[in-house]
């Protein structure tokens, strides 16, 4: 426990450090909210919107886990196929990478008029794409990418491709998969509220930002950027803690 | 020769072995030329031969890991893939190899797994062998919370899983400390007394070759091939054969062998009669 306490206070002190030099800064130097707000009215919004904030936190939230599911599952099924055939390899990374390369904010606006603007469809179809690149390119070099020697032992133990998928490839895939989550969990957080400023119900983080500064309520935009940080946080932390549960080898020295 | 037996006093036949890569291209390597080589029931060979003379090709032709361009293999009386299907040989390499998503007792357990035993068979099976390597404390552990000779060990006994009765190994004590290997030989010595099994043993250490060994192949280089093969007697091991002349005479043989000088010939003498 006292190792744990050791590991956290450090960050909280700098962070405590950094809000006082921030909150004295904008008072001594009488800075405008428009410019930078304090911390004060920031944190005074945050709790005093509460309900609004987890209420807009929960909206995006959704979108960003709705998309992450469908983008993870698509990145999987993707990585199995690109690992299994070849052919799929060779035509799906290029594509997958052209896909990645598309802006979020030039396919917003094309999406919102294909499918319903005033539903959760293209949001989640943004996300997807965003988060399915990082799971589909992790996955499948970690199906590739086994030790030969591994894969000797195998068929000298007369293992069937399957075999080899299931109690090779895809053990050894684990740690690139929470390597690739760990990188898209926050990010659907992110894809998710900006594809908010493209219009669609307006209940989101993204949203509620957007609206905020245009009202010159300063503080409660900041407020909301708040709330998003910390739901990116919770994603990523979620994922770490999932990671920690179910491949405990993963970030171990390898045996050889 | 009567077709209802089956059992074979040959452990492994190897007929007229060539295996050549990338033929017909700028960079074709004859790793093995018609290497011929017998070993009997019971016996412990070693192959030793410097870097790149096809050491591991040939073991990897005997396992059924590659196909040999010309020649064939035999194990226990069938073919080197027919053996491989059932199980006939055990292999051990110079990485351990092990699954750091399985502890140390499923991964002994697997050769098992995959050919069907029930699960507390199994169990019963890798607990039975682990006290043979001496790690049975370990059962529970994580390979990678285990020294480089432990989790040689973990992979020897993955090797007798399914109680082959040819062990092949290909320096399976390469990355190991000399007091950790020394060990390792005796332990190797104790298995192999207990369990009866042929073992092919590729090593670049003479006196590992020597000490553990009922016959030292000696291989050359580019093309591939057995220049030499040297019987060893030292009778049963212990602690004094490694200070013993006959070891000494046949550390020299196998030396002067390497060499390439056929003179090793007056040596070999000598370890047959000390
Ligand atoms: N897959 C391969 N493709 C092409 N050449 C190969 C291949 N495997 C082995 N060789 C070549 O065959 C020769 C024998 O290799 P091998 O690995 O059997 O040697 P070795 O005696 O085991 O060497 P070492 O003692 O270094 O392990 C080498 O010249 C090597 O370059
Ligand atoms: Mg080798």
């Amino acid at each position: 426990m006292s190792g744990r306490l050791r590991a956290v206070w450090p960050p909280v002190l700098i962070a405590l450090i950094f809000l006082s030099a921030w909150q004295l800064l904008v008072v001594v130097q009488d800075i405008k909210p428009f410019l930078l707000p304090s911390p004060s009215l920031i944190l005074g919004n945050f709790f005093g919107d509460f309900t609004l904030m987890f209420n807009a936190a929960i909206y995006t939230g959704t979108t960003a886990i709705l998309g992450l599911m469908f983008g993870t599952a698509v990145g999987l099924v993707l990585a199995l196929a690109a690992q299994r055939f070849g052919v799929v390899n060779k035509l799906i990374t290029p594509l997958a990478a052209g896909l990645a390369a598309v802006p979020i904010i030039a396919l917003t606006p094309i999406l919102n008029n294909m499918f319903n603007i005033t539903s959760r469809t293209p949001k989640v179809i943004i996300t997807m794409i965003i988060v399915f690149f990082p799971v589909f390119v992790n996955v499948t070099r970690g199906l590739i990418q086994v030790q030969p020697v591994q894969l000797e032992l195998m068929r000298s133990m007369n293992a069937r491709p399957r075999t080899v998928l299931r109690q090779l490839r895809i053990p050894n895939a684990i740690p690139f998969f929470f390597t690739a989550l760990k990188i898209a969990a926050p990010l659907s957080v992110i894809a998710a509220l900006v594809s908010e400023y493209f219009g669609g119900p307006q209940q989101g983080l993204g949203s509620r930002i957007a609206s905020s500064a245009a009202n010159t309520a300063y503080g409660r935009a900041w407020a909301y950027v708040v709330a998003s940080i910390i739901t990116g946080l919770i994603f990523y932390l979620i994922v770490l803690a999932v990671e920690r549960w179910a491949a405990p080898w993963t970030g171990r020295a390898r045996s050889a | 020769m009567s077709v209802t037996s089956p059992v074979s006093t040959t452990a492994v036949r190897a007929t007229g072995i060539w295996k050549v890569f990338n033929e017909g291209q700028a960079n074709e390597v004859t790793a093995l030329q018609d290497i011929n080589l017998t070993v009997e029931a019971g016996e412990f060979i070693s192959l030793i031969g410097p870097s790149g003379c096809g050491k591991s090709t040939l073991l990897r032709v005997i396992a059924d890991l590659t196909h040999p361009t010309k020649g064939s293999a035999e194990v226990a009386g069938m073919s080197a893939a027919d053996a491989r299907q059932q199980q006939r040989y055990g292999m051990a390499f110079q990485q351990a190899a092990l699954f750091d998503w399985r502890t140390v007792r499923r991964n002994v357990e697997l050769p098992l797994e995959l050919q069907g035993w029930s699960k507390s068979a199994r169990a019963a099976r890798a607990m039975e062998l682990l006290e043979m390597v001496q790690l049975a404390d370990f059962a529970g552990h994580r390979p990678w919370e285990l020294s480089g000779g432990m989790q040689q060990r973990v992979a020897i006994a993955r090797s007798l899983a399914v109680d082959p009765p040819l062990l092949l190994m290909d320096e399976p004590f390469g990355a190991l400390d000399e007091m950790t290997r020394e060990r390792m030989q005796n332990e190797l010595l104790r298995i192999r007394q207990e369990t009866g099994k042929s073992v092919i043993f590729v090593t670049h250490s003479i006196p590992e070759a020597v000490y553990l060994s009922d016959r030292v192949v000696v291989m050359s280089p580019r093309p591939g091939r057995i220049t030499d093969i040297i019987d060893v007697n030292l009778g049963s091991r212990d602690e004094d054969t490694r200070e013993a002349e006959a070891f000494f005479a046949g550390v020299t043989a196998v030396r002067e062998a390497l060499r390439g000088r056929t003179g090793g010939s007056a040596a070999r003498a000598r370890v047959g009669e000390v």
